[in-house]
């Protein structure tokens, strides 16, 4: 590895979750003021000066979501192959494995949040844009069906541009693969919560991100199917400032409500909570 | 370079439209209007009819061939209100246990800001939501295009078919090569490698069966075949096939 290299990059990326080389502060893009990354931590990866939302990894989120030592992923050994023998796809894996320290655009596993157990996933930007391949959706897939099985609810934190193109119809199939394991989930009477973070769009937006029983996001997250140059191209105009906003989407009626990051667990968690068996009246599971 | 072809060829003139297939098919359709929540969105043409004496729910998407039938179907480019009036006539369909044939022909699904307001991603992932459960034997053919997540919501099915020279693909050959290269004049190269012509997305195990070209009469009669295979089977093996289908794709 080139080490010159990596250290460029981290320059140029201020947006992390610190785990990139050991830089003590975060430049904030929006404001440009230096915090100290334990601040940032603290603040749950907000700007302290600005509020702006830094992309936060997977991993981090799913630490910041849930309780203490409680995440247990499944299925984390899976990795991608270039079926279709697709130009400098094999690279761009390499590359992005190295980039994110992950092995695929996604991890699944169980967890408690605020005391209520649930599988979750969490998706990484970091991982050629959170992409969904076959990877991808089989692990999505194999989650709602453990889900399912466990009778668990299922709490998803989607980034993605979409289907990851490199593996052709494969990847586009997925969507119909998750959906209906997805589908199945939901029958069987369990809750799904999905939280949108920027940006979710394409194929993702297209399945699963839409078919959450509850749909949270975080403030100003990017939420659409088309890109936004794709349609400013079409078109040939200028976009509305809050178009595929996600406060935008929510006065379309698409999202339940956006949560800020601080909020997030205990939102969650409480929503968890109101669908325990305890909770319900007649002591059912919810399964018909 | 000849994938690239293909793909040219399914967006020429001259091919026959979902209209063209509804109407040698299904002599008796009767068509549809209307998502019964916003609108009528003309790119989805749907109904009834038979199909060899059988009665079916036809859901296509039409592009049209005069300038005029194509600005009224919008090119073949659905709204939110397409994908919502092909999924009201789906659990129509289902009510009365009537197979549902879709008819595939899409650049994609329509870019726009009325369209991504109105929730473009909600109501394709609905249509795959939905289909996956949907009690009712569902067939889709791609004629031409098959263009990206707008086809891909009118067939999540228990089969689906390619007119022998349609192309179903990820993403447009252009914007593949744009994204890759920044250069759409490299589109041939990018069409090669998404494996996107019938022959290639069969050998992959996507797709079910290639159909002749410009044969109506003898898709009606596959069809017809078909779907009585599937109705006999039970509501249970239907859907646990359906998800398999789709379950055992890329892993």
């Amino acid at each position: 590895m080139d080490l010159r290299k990596l250290f460029l990059k981290a320059n140029n990326e201020p947006e992390t979750n610190g785990l990139l080389p050991r830089s003590r502060h975060i430049v904030c893009k929006g404001c440009g003021r230096r915090t100290p990354v334990a601040r940032v931590r603290r603040e749950f990866f907000v700007c302290p000066s600005c509020g702006r939302y830094y992309t936060m990894r997977a991993r981090r989120r799913i630490l910041m979501l849930t309780d203490k030592r409680s995440f247990v992923e499944l299925d984390r050994d899976l990795v991608s192959r270039n079926v279709l023998g697709f130009a400098e796809y094999d690279d761009k894996l390499a590359a992005a494995r190295e980039k994110s320290r992950e092995k695929e655009a996604v991890i699944c596993g169980t967890a408690t949040i605020e005391g209520h157990a649930a599988c979750i996933f969490a998706m990484d930007s970091y991982f050629m844009m959170g992409s969904m391949g076959a990877v991808v959706g089989e692990k999505i897939t194999r989650l709602f069906e453990y889900a399912t099985e466990h009778h668990m609810p299922v709490v998803g934190v989607t980034v993605s541009g979409g289907a990851r193109m490199q593996e052709g119809m494969i990847s586009l199939m997925q969507m119909s693969k998750v959906s209906a394991a997805a589908a199945r989930h939901g029958d069987a009477g369990n809750l799904y919560i999905v939280l949108l973070t920027d940006p979710t769009t394409g194929g993702v937006d297209a399945s699963f991100a839409m078919q959450g029983d509850i749909t949270l996001a975080e403030p100003g997250a990017r939420v659409g199917f088309a890109g936004p140059r794709v349609i400013e191209k079409s078109l040939n105009q200028a976009l509305p400032k809050d178009f595929q906003r996600a406060e935008r989407v929510l006065a379309c009626g698409f999202i339940d409500a956006i949560v800020p990051r601080d909020r997030q667990r205990t939102v969650i968690g409480n929503l968890l909570g109101l669908h325990e068996p305890a909770a319900r009246k007649d002591g059912s599971d919810g399964r018909l | 370079m000849e994938d690239y072809e293909i793909v040219r060829g399914a967006r020429g003139d001259g091919r026959l439209t979902a209209w063209d297939y509804i109407r040698s098919m299904i002599p008796d359709f009767f068509e549809l209007h209307g998502d019964r929540l916003y609108g009528d969105d003309e790119a989805v043409v749907a109904g009834i009819g038979t199909l060899n004496k059988m009665p079916v729910s036809v859901i296509g998407i039409e592009k049209g061939k005069t300038t005029e039938e194509r600005i009224k179907h919008n090119f073949g480019s659905a709204h939110p209100e397409g994908y919502r009036k092909a999924l009201r006539l789906m659990k129509q369909a289902e009510k009365f246990r009537r197979p549902v044939v879709c008819l595939v022909d899409t650049a994609g699904a329509f870019c726009g800001i009325d369209a991504e307001e109105h929730g473009q991603g909600r109501a394709i992932a609905d249509c795959l939501f939905e289909m996956s459960k949907l009690k009712t034997p569902i067939v889709s053919v791609v004629l031409g295009e098959g263009g990206s997540g707008g086809a891909l919501a009118l067939s999540h099915s228990d089969r689906i078919w390619m007119i022998e020279d349609a192309y179903y693909s990820v993403v447009s050959p252009e914007s593949c090569a744009n994204i890759l290269w920044k250069d759409t004049t490299r589109a041939a190269e990018a069409a090669e490698m998404l494996c996107l012509t019938a022959p290639k997305l069969q050998k992959l195990g996507l797709i079910d069966r290639i159909c002749k070209k410009d044969d109506p009469a003898q898709l009606a009669g596959e069809l017809a075949g078909e779907l009585a295979v599937l109705s006999a089977m039970s509501d249970e093996a239907l859907l646990e096939a359906r998800y398999r289908r789709f379950r055992r794709i890329g892993y």
